[in-house]
């Protein structure tokens, strides 16, 4: 044992590195996070399939779901993985400007995918008729789909969260995340309100716009990430990827199974 | 704190690229999959197969664990394995909505008589 951790064991301190953990104990603990939330979606979609399983009456998705507008926002969550690794990548180069672009455009991906969902909840419910209420069908479909949806508003907050810290510490991470709910709370109303696709795409580049415009306006001062500082910003890209994951799995077994 | 050279971040960009045309392309294969007329559980295990194609492709190289130590793909393969035994587990259960809907004269009472 060396004198480092020989003196950490006296002090009663817990060593910081483990040859049975990874170096940053953070995405230890949100890889432990994320295996129970991949338990959630896991009973959910497990309960969909015995309920669906055999029943003459399920309809099927493709015949009532915009399967097409889904493989579009399966793509933009795509899309916004890879922005998020390129953000991950330009901040290990020290780019700061580059980490704050690509956080931007991961935000404007979720935006616009929680937008499209809120377009594509409205119109099954106002002109198809469905609701959570109506049928088993109705009941796992809302229930997945919002859970997955909270989970993008979450993640859309938690990045505009880690953008506003990037440039201003706690302080900045607050203003930028409370102005990323405020911002997306407003597209999902307005894209309710007016039932258009193109209106949900145009207030999620706003609103990207905008929290990325409060982050500029808070830079000053020492930058928090930089190149041999940015755990944070890779342990929120686990949680983005996470969501990218379920969302291919739920594409396949709600919309096109 | 791991350190990456240029040369491994360059190379790195070049995997996510590759990673997010194959998402692409087998997206677009799903999608082909849906339409013709094959047999239901066919359709099904093909798209099952790609499902589980491309959230190891995400979970493998935008999530490392390609590269990360051992202890996080146990912890990652810890659910997966557990969802599988919830299906088996639910198995007896399959299609008992249906029979409850179809079978009107519960089977307790025809026993009483």
């Amino acid at each position: 044992m060396s004198q480092a951790a020989v003196a950490e064991h006296d002090l009663g301190i817990e060593p910081a590195e483990s040859p049975l953990t990874p170096e940053s104990w953070g995405k230890l603990g949100m890889w432990v996070f994320l295996a129970a939330d991949a338990m959630s979606f896991g009973g959910l979609l497990a309960g969909y399939g015995a309920l669906r399983y055999g029943d003459p009456t399920w309809p099927v998705p493709k015949d009532i779901l915009g399967v097409q507008l889904t493989a579009f926002m399966t793509f933009l969550l795509i899309c916004s993985s890879v922005t998020m690794v390129e953000a991950l990548a330009a901040i290990r180069q020290g780019d700061q400007r580059g980490l704050r672009r690509f956080l931007m455009l991961t935000v404007m991906g979720g935006m616009t995918f929680l937008g499209l969902q809120a377009f594509e909840w409205t119109k099954l419910i106002l002109h198809e008729g469905q609701s959570i209420a109506r049928n088993n069908f109705g009941a796992t479909f809302f229930i997945l789909t919002g859970f997955h949806g909270c989970h993008v508003f979450g993640g859309v907050t938690y990045l505009s969260a880690v953008l506003g810290r990037s440039v201003r510490g706690v302080v900045g991470a607050i203003v930028t995340a409370a102005v990323a709910v405020a911002c997306t709370l407003g597209l999902i109303v307005v894209t309710s309100a007016t039932l258009s696709g193109f209106v949900a795409v145009i207030a999620a580049a706003a609103g990207a716009g905008v929290v990325y415009l409060v982050a500029t306006l808070l830079a000053g001062g020492t930058p928090v990430y930089s190149a041999h500082n940015n755990n944070e910003v890779e342990i929120a890209a686990l949680y983005w990827h996470f969501v990218d994951l379920i969302w291919i799995l739920v594409f396949t077994f709600v919309y096109l199974i | 704190m791991t350190v990456h050279t240029p040369e491994q971040l360059a190379h790195e960009q070049r995997r996510y690229l590759q990673v997010f045309a194959w998402l692409v392309v087998l997206t677009a294969v799903e999608l082909a999959v849906i339409y013709p007329p094959i047999s239901p559980l066919a359709k099904g295990l093909m798209l099952v197969v790609l499902a589980a194609t491309k959230a190891a492709l995400v979970a493998l190289f935008f999530m490392h664990l390609a590269v990360e130590k051992r202890t996080l793909a146990y912890i990652a393969l810890t659910p997966a394995i557990l969802c599988v035994l919830l299906v088996f587990a639910l198995l007896p259960d399959l299609g008992a909505f249906t029979r409850a809907l179809t079978h009107a004269t519960p089977v307790a009472a025809e026993a009483h008589e």
